[in-house]
């Protein structure tokens, strides 16, 4: 091997170690020191090694004592794989007949159709979250339509309630859905549909039995990549969930920036990630399956 | 079968892109109302863009957004070419499966976990937060999308010409610049201009590694919004939506004439 190759390895190896892996140790250690009114806020744990192998031998648990004496934490977790689980349905339920009808299109609606999925990637996170603000709230978009056409006759309350959360969460991953079951869909041979059908099946089982399995490498992938950063989500429960939805994100946010207890966050942080581990490892898998890693 | 997808298909395929653009226009709909009330309309306007012009705060973070992405995104190019030429070209290395794992979780990781590891980091490093922080954030989350597609990219080539270069008594640093990076061309500029939205758009991992005096625009635009609507908020997403649309356009069109151009030098 040259040296330009080993330098093509080491380089981003030795960047992703030292500000990737090096930080969970970090936390980690943070999560077991003891909170301080100081900067930063927390107690060194260990200044030297010797101090550091007499620290592991009876480490500092108390920070996750108290994550599991406040159901406020446990509810959190709970609440936002709850939250992040039905969002991945849902968001599944609306991608799944847009990228089979994708699928199905001629060239040029394909190219057309691909580029409107992708187009509200490159626009601001942020400000598309926000803008559901303003078609939610009680005097917004949505109510006045739906109040001018005589279809309600009391606005309806959504902007700051769950389901906010979750029209919020579908809404900015859909394009993380569609793209893999598109690509996956797109790769479906007709003719198997097509000798499905001349086999006498009807086109809700061709459907169900020929096109549904066909695709599942895509709905997996998708249901990961929304999965896993939802249940970590903090922009869009704070801004359209409000105190309704009480998940994680928010809650480290809380724990961080307001109530500045660094050794806690750094505990709720650890306990998040080892949430998420499982996950995270199915997802490599698949996408290394796929020809990426 | 029939081909093209049956109406039923079409109308539920044609309500997700409702879905998906709605937001969208109503923004940019309401960055032109005179009216301050999002529920009045109050005619054209454009009050808000110059109410924007006259907000310094806006202006400076702005700015200091525009550094940062510019300075995170090329150092993630660098780091994310390497990266995605190794995963493709080497196939076995000591630690080869943790590496990959490293450029992969990244693109699935909560921003709450990656900003508050990486802010302890840097105390522990004891770097001053500020705008340096932000861009070693920034890097090390969109050196990972680069290397993606670089690496996608580098699997649909055919390896045989750089072999060939190879034979011909090309160098490795030659093969490199004349024969891999041209070919790999148009993902290293799609993985630049991901990396610079990518950290033009990011709130929880900058609002983690900023300190005082670099405040991007998310985390300006944020802490407006959480006072309330401001249809100062609807302009400048106006304006972005507008620059993203014309660099979108930009960059087909050229990708487009440069495949027409490939095609014209084939015999």
């Amino acid at each position: 091997m040259g040296w330009g190759r080993r330098l093509t390895i080491a380089v981003p190896y030795l960047w992703l170690l030292l500000f990737f892996l090096l930080p969970f140790f970090i936390v980690a250690k943070i999560s077991i020191s003891e909170p301080a009114i100081a900067r930063p806020p927390y107690l060194p744990v260990w200044d030297s090694i010797g101090a550091a192998l007499d620290h592991l031998s009876a480490p500092n648990l108390e920070n996750y004592a108290f994550l599991f004496s406040d159901a406020l934490y446990i509810d959190s977790y709970l609440n936002s794989l709850q939250v992040a689980g039905i969002s991945t349905l849902l968001t599944l339920l609306v991608g799944f007949p847009m990228a089979y009808g994708m699928a199905r299109s001629g060239p040029t609606w394909r190219a057309i159709l691909l580029t409107a999925v992708i187009l509200p990637f490159w626009t601001s996170f942020l400000i598309r979250v926000y803008s559901w603000i303003g078609i939610l709230k009680t005097e917004g978009l949505l109510n006045q339509v739906l109040l001018s056409l005589g279809a309600i006759t009391e606005p309806l309350v959504i902007h700051l309630t769950p389901l906010a959360v979750y029209i919020g969460i579908v809404y900015s991953y859909l394009p993380f859905m569609v793209l893999p079951l598109y690509s996956s869909l797109e790769k479906l041979d007709g003719s198997l549909m097509e000798a499905a059908a001349d086999l006498g099946a009807r086109p809700a089982t061709v459907f169900w039995r020929v096109v549904v399995p066909l695709a599942m490498p895509g709905v997996a992938a998708g249901c990961f990549l929304v999965f896993i950063p939802a249940v970590g989500e903090f922009v869009i429960p704070e801004l359209l969930g409000g105190v309704s939805t009480q998940m994680i994100g928010r809650t480290l946010w809380t724990e961080f920036f307001q109530n500045r207890d660094w050794p806690v966050a750094s505990a709720l942080t650890v306990l998040l990630v080892l949430v998420l581990v499982v996950p995270i490892v199915i997802f490599q898998r698949i996408a290394r399956r796929g020809g990426t890693g | 079968m029939r081909r093209g997808p049956s109406w039923p298909l079409c109308v539920a395929m044609g309500l997700g892109f409702v879905f998906l653009y709605l937001p969208i226009v109503t923004l940019i709909v309401y960055s032109f109302n005179e009216s301050k009330l999002v529920t009045v309309w109050g005619g054209w306007s454009l009050k808000w863009y110059r109410e924007l012009w006259a907000n310094q705060g806006l202006i400076d973070a702005a700015w200091v957004s525009v550094r940062v992405a510019l300075a995170s995104s090329t150092l993630a190019t660098c780091l994310g070419v390497m990266a995605g030429i190794a995963l493709a070209r080497s196939s076995r290395f000591f630690g080869r499966t943790l590496f990959s794992g490293m450029v992969l979780a990244p693109l699935v990781m909560p921003d709450v976990i990656i900003g508050l590891s990486l802010l302890l980091t840097f105390i522990s490093l004891s770097l001053d937060r500020g705008m340096l922080t932000i861009v070693l954030a920034h890097a090390t989350c969109s050196m990972c999308y680069v290397a993606v597609v670089v690496q996608a990219r580098l699997t649909g080539l055919d390896r045989s010409v750089e072999e060939a270069a190879q034979d011909l008594g090309a160098r490795p640093a030659t093969v490199f610049w004349r024969v891999t990076l041209p070919m790999i061309a148009p993902g290293v500029v799609s993985g630049w201009l991901l990396s610079f939205t990518l950290s033009l758009d990011d709130l929880v991992i900058a609002s983690f590694a900023a300190g005082p005096g670099s405040t991007t625009l998310p985390i300006k635009v944020f802490s407006q919004v959480r006072l309330g609507v401001t249809p100062e908020i609807n302009a400048i997403a106006t304006i972005l939506i507008g620059l993203v649309a014309l660099g979108t356009l930009v960059w087909s069109v050229s990708l487009k004439r440069a495949r027409a151009a490939a095609a014209d030098d084939l015999p």
